[in-house]
């Protein structure tokens, strides 16, 4: 019975101890399958919605917002492509989709989705990179604080 | 009685003065119903939310009198604009994408040469619009044509259907050197869209343009063709101007004087 417990406790420990182990596993690994590697915006604290959603539906809203822009002519900010790039590019490539680190290209190539966005778009923001300072205040801000025009 | 003594024309105007004179105007020019929603919206200061409007037509007026021979400013201002590599520049001249180019024509019966740039005549009527299969060739309220990227795939049609050869094909990857304001890219017609970005930004002008009246030739005039008031429709009444192909009836919104 004794046998039988310590058994039973060692197995335990063992599984809790594994437990642990992957609960810590939390970083990206450069193991089989790499992880995207999302790195922070170099301007801006937040994003025009919630990281969550945006990560599920970005692409809804600029397919919205492409349309409305050739078709009709609306340039609001807050959902443009344009203002993605100017505060997504990245502080060494200066682009968003250039190097395998940026940030378009290190989540579609983990997800497997070839966008070609790029085919046509630049992936660069308009003017020097040290034009935008991390402090620098996104233009899509002052369309909240008018009122949350899109 | 001291009258006081009006202020002579050239008296310099102080930038307060000029501010408060137009902060005047701008409150005289529309009549305000709630925050944000103007009677009467100013054409050229279209904001960023709000669609083209069909009560805009945009148009240009070219003056082959005025315009020079061998003078290709528009040309270069239109390719920096909007970045496309110039024919000179390109590695397949044959096939370069052109949005805008200098003609010279000779009369063969009296020797006269005429210069003149061609590019899209933005047509009411655009045959580009009509034979397009997937509707990528559209004509916006505002009268601009313009090719939405997003559907077009790269038949060429529309290209066959102009008959003023105004339309490209973009045949090789541009390589990430687009404009951040012009996306472009392989597989699409392409032709000149009268700067829309500049447009929409309320610039009022075109790359062109602009680089016509820089250069002092002043041949080219862009505006806003359905305000009696602009400087192309005070042009266009006292001006005799023709459509190149008026016989297409296809409503141009680019006039020539002088050919």
């Amino acid at each position: 019975m004794t046998r039988l417990l310590m058994v039973g406790a060692i197995v335990l420990t063992t599984a809790a101890v594994a437990w642990a182990g992957m609960e810590d596993d939390d970083e990206p690994r450069s193991g089989r399958v790499p992880r995207p590697v999302i790195t922070e915006p170099i301007k801006g604290e937040r994003c025009v919605e919630d990281e969550a959603y945006m990560r599920r539906n970005h692409m809804k809203l600029l397919d919205h917002h492409r349309d409305e822009t050739v078709l009709r002519g609306i340039r609001t900010k807050k959902y443009s492509l344009k203002e993605c790039i100017n505060c997504h590019a990245s502080e060494k490539t200066g682009s968003v989709a250039t190097a395998k680190e940026d940030f378009c290209v290190s989540c579609h190539s983990y997800a497997a989705v070839r966008i070609d966005c790029f085919d046509c778009h630049s992936t660069k923001p308009q003017g020097p990179i040290a034009k935008y300072p991390p402090s620098a205040e996104p233009t899509h801000y002052k369309h909240e604080i008018d009122g949350g025009a899109q | 009685m001291n009258e006081p003594k009006p202020m002579s024309d050239n008296a310099p105007v102080s930038p307060e003065r000029r501010r408060f004179i137009g902060a005047a105007t701008a409150t005289a020019a529309g009549l305000t119903l709630v925050p944000g929603v103007m009677l009467i919206e100013v054409a050229h200061g279209r904001p960023d939310d709000q669609a083209a409007s069909s009560a805009v037509r945009w148009g240009m007026l070219v003056d082959a009198n005025q315009c020079a021979t061998g003078c290709d400013d528009c040309v270069t201002a239109c390719s920096t604009e909007n970045g496309w590599t110039p024919v000179a520049e390109s590695t397949h001249p044959t096939q370069a994408p052109q949005w805008i180019r200098k003609l010279e024509l000779q009369d063969p019966l009296t020797q006269m040469e005429t210069n003149l740039p061609m590019m899209c005549q933005h047509c009411a009527e655009p045959p580009c619009v009509d034979v397009c299969p997937t509707g990528a060739s559209f004509k916006r309220a505002d009268g601009i044509v313009l090719v939405n990227r997003h559907t077009c795939i790269g038949c060429r049609y529309c290209m066959m259907a102009c008959p003023y050869k105004a339309r490209s094909l973009v045949h090789e990857s541009l390589n990430d050197t687009q404009k951040a304001d012009v996306p472009r890219g392989i597989g699409c017609v392409e032709s000149c869209t009268f700067c829309v970005q500049k447009v929409d930004r309320g610039d009022g002008t075109t790359a062109c343009v602009e680089a016509c009246t820089a250069a002092g030739h002043n041949a080219l005039v862009f505006g806003d063709m359905n305000d009696p008031e602009s400087e192309i429709s005070k042009r266009l009444r006292e001006l005799p101007t023709k459509q190149v192909r008026a016989d297409l009836n296809l409503n141009l919104g680019v006039r020539y004087h002088g050919i």
